[in-house]
């Protein structure tokens, strides 16, 4: 078909562990996870896909590499799935690492696709099916891995220890108090009515971000409280390297957590997979209907701060702004009117992304894509160009974007596309806008 | 010849159709309770609410944006269900045999209907070979299926208009038909059988966990 080729990318997570493996390897893991871990689903999704390539459109990998079929999602599982079913017990061990770079560097799970597919296939868990096989066999791109091994010997992605975590919590209420005289950050307070959580990225890399919460948190006067010991990081990169054991002990710690302080229920920090991990997937693999106490996203919680009255507008933002509407919130939990709710309330000049709410594209960094690192970046950015291209029609110069892998993935945009745009938090622009009454200020 | 495939032929084909969309029906019942996520999530509300945005023309955005085959795809499934059930000449067979009666098409708009069916069959044929994201996820079986579907309804014309010697174009139409009958639960056909659950779960998921719609 004449299709340009595929740069080849050289990953020691992926070039080492193909040495190891061997078809007989391979053949067990396969029938191990088609068998016993997956059911209905699986089967029936594989029995009724009829080949259409309707889900096509639905991805921005397809769009933005110039619908090139191997990267529409029914693309994908041809060049994963149907080979793995097709060829069991005689698979190659480069063959796996081609299905690793497509189910872990190339989709971003972001299940747009489910939403074009006449049927409603969950294409989605298919490529999740494909990267949990490729984590069996140790085979998951290096950067990605090593945050899994991070969660699962500290609990936390980012080998934060736990005097490191304190030690930035003391810090962030010093840099509050600064600012507004009654910021605290509680630790340990048993009761409270916010277990407020944050991913390991914020007490590594963007500490002014727990001292802000801080600071909203005092002008609102809500009784809230962060954790002293593990379980404070929400953050979840192994749901989606496949290693769905430590998924389901990172997810545990966090709710039991929350539960040992008797908080009244959770609110997370911006972030989308978070929020999934939390809200979807791990307490599906823990075998809970819903999670044991109240769980809500930074979105939610500001909407509930504004609308209520608990945090005034003293003046709008005035530079024009879009939003970047991420997947696991909007499309995972239905925040899009709530975030264009508090969007509104603060800003004056907003312009929509077209398509937008459920419609939207992902970032291109989420579903641990961005957690793949340095080796797969180019191809991500590349794998992204409709995002460039609908966030510089709305000719906004700050995208507000309530998610840390969005965040990350929409600068990445912004510098490859030469955007000349800058990305916000919510929490940014509330503390730029919010009502700070005199006597609080230090 | 003649006798064995309007008789016993149509007889093994209806109760090879009927017995294997129920063993299809009660395998995926069954995987359904090994898979953990279903029973607790379905929901009867946003099953209907899915399948209510997929059954109804447009009513999604995939439908809107690729319009042109969700035209041809809702008059194939319509002219493909109905033409077979209200054909006068399969009604006066069932009524022979049984004494059974419904409602017949017009012989007219029945001929009308096979030929949308069959340029149906046409453009997902061309469709398949000329859209690079289709012919690269195209099996020689999906030409196949194709054929398998069209076949009665192209071979059911030419007894109709009696193109060829009547008797043969009519048991090749009979053979053609079993033939496809048979062959939908076993194969992607049998997406006749597993839409609504796809959907209906999808829904439930967009809908009662999401918080979200999926269309």
């Amino acid at each position: 078909m004449g299709l340009p080729a595929i740069p080849i990318v050289n990953d020691p997570g992926l070039d080492e562990a193909v040495k190891d493996l061997t078809p007989e390897k391979i053949s067990n893991v396969v029938n191990r996870i088609i068998d016993s871990e997956t059911a209905a689903r699986f089967k029936v999704y594989m029995k009724t896909c009829v080949h259409c390539g309707l889900c096509s459109d639905a991805c921005h990998w397809f769009l933005s590499n110039d619908r090139d079929p191997r990267f529409s999602p029914v693309g994908k599982v041809k060049q994963t799935l149907w080979e793995i079913i097709k060829r069991k017990d005689s698979l190659d061990p480069a063959f796996l690492k081609e299905c690793s770079r497509i189910a872990h560097t190339e989709c971003n799970v972001c299940r747009r696709c489910s939403m074009y597919c006449p049927f409603g296939i969950d294409i989605a868990y298919l490529l999740m099916v494909v990267r949990r096989i490729c984590s069996e066999l140790e085979m998951v791109p290096q950067f990605l891995q090593d945050t899994v091994n991070s969660h699962s010997v500290t609990m936390n992605q980012m080998w934060v220890k736990q005097d490191e975590w304190i030690d930035t919590l003391q810090w962030q209420e010093e840099e509050a108090k600064g600012e507004i005289k009654t910021a605290r950050i509680p630790l340990d307070k048993e009761g409270a009515d916010v277990f407020y959580s944050v991913i390991a990225p914020e007490p590594k890399i963007l500490a002014q971000l727990i001292g802000n919460i801080a600071q909203i948190m005092a002008v609102a006067k809500v009784d809230w409280t962060m954790p002293s010991f593990d379980g404070w990081d929400n953050s979840n990169m192994a749901m989606f390297s496949g290693d769905f054991e430590t998924m389901g002990r990172v997810e545990r710690y966090h709710h039991e957590a929350a539960q040992k302080l008797k908080a009244r229920r959770i609110v997370m920090g911006e972030c989308g997979h978070a929020f999934r991990g939390a809200a979807y997937d791990g307490p599906r693999w823990l075998g809970w209907r819903q999670p044991p106490i109240p769980l809500i996203h930074a979105v939610d919680f500001y909407h509930e701060l504004i609308t209520t009255g608990r945090i005034k507008i003293a003046r709008k933002f005035k530079t024009p702004v879009t939003v970047q509407e991420p997947c696991n919130i909007v499309r995972g939990r239905g925040l899009g009117q709530k975030l264009r709710e508090i969007i509104a309330a603060t800003c004056e000049d907003f312009t929509p992304p077209d398509p937008d709410f459920e419609h939207n594209y992902c970032c291109g960094a989420g579903g641990g894509v961005i957690n793949c690192g340095p080796p797969w970046k180019t191809s991500r950015v590349k794998g992204n160009r409709v995002k460039a291209e609908q966030l510089a029609d709305t000719k906004a110069q700050i995208i507000i974007t309530p998610c840390h892998n969005c965040h990350s993935g929409i600068e990445d945009i912004i510098s490859g596309y030469k955007l000349g745009m800058h990305v916000k938090f919510f929490s940014e622009i509330l503390m730029e806008v919010m009502e700070i009454p005199d006597e609080m200020r230090a | 010849m003649y006798e064995f495939v309007s008789g016993p032929l149509v007889w093994i084909a209806f109760i090879v159709f009927v017995s294997g969309m129920v063993y299809q029906f009660v395998i995926m019942l069954r995987s359904a309770k090994k898979d953990k996520v279903i029973y607790p999530y379905m929901s009867l509300k946003y099953s209907l609410r899915s399948l209510f945005h997929w059954i109804i023309p447009f009513a999604s955005r995939n439908m809107r944006d690729r319009y042109e085959v969700t035209i041809v795809t809702f008059l194939f499934h319509i002219c493909l269900i109905l033409v077979p059930i209200l054909l006068i000449a399969h009604i006066a067979m069932f009524s022979f045999a049984w004494g059974l009666k419904w409602m017949a098409l017009s012989q007219g708009s029945a001929t009308y209907m096979t030929i949308i069916v069959i340029l149906a069959c046409l453009f997902f044929f061309i469709r398949r070979l000329m859209l690079p994201e289709v012919q690269f996820v195209t099996y020689p079986s999906d030409y196949l299926l194709l054929a398998i579907a069209a076949a009665p309804f192209i071979t059911g014309l030419a007894a109709n208009q009696q193109w060829f010697d009547y008797q043969t174009t009519v048991i090749i139409h009979m053979i053609t038909g079993s033939i496809m009958l048979m062959v939908i639960p076993f194969t992607r056909l049998s997406h006749m059988l597993f839409f609504p659950f796809t959907r209906a779960y999808m829904g439930s998921e967009f809908g009662a966990v999401r918080n979200a719609r999926d269309w």
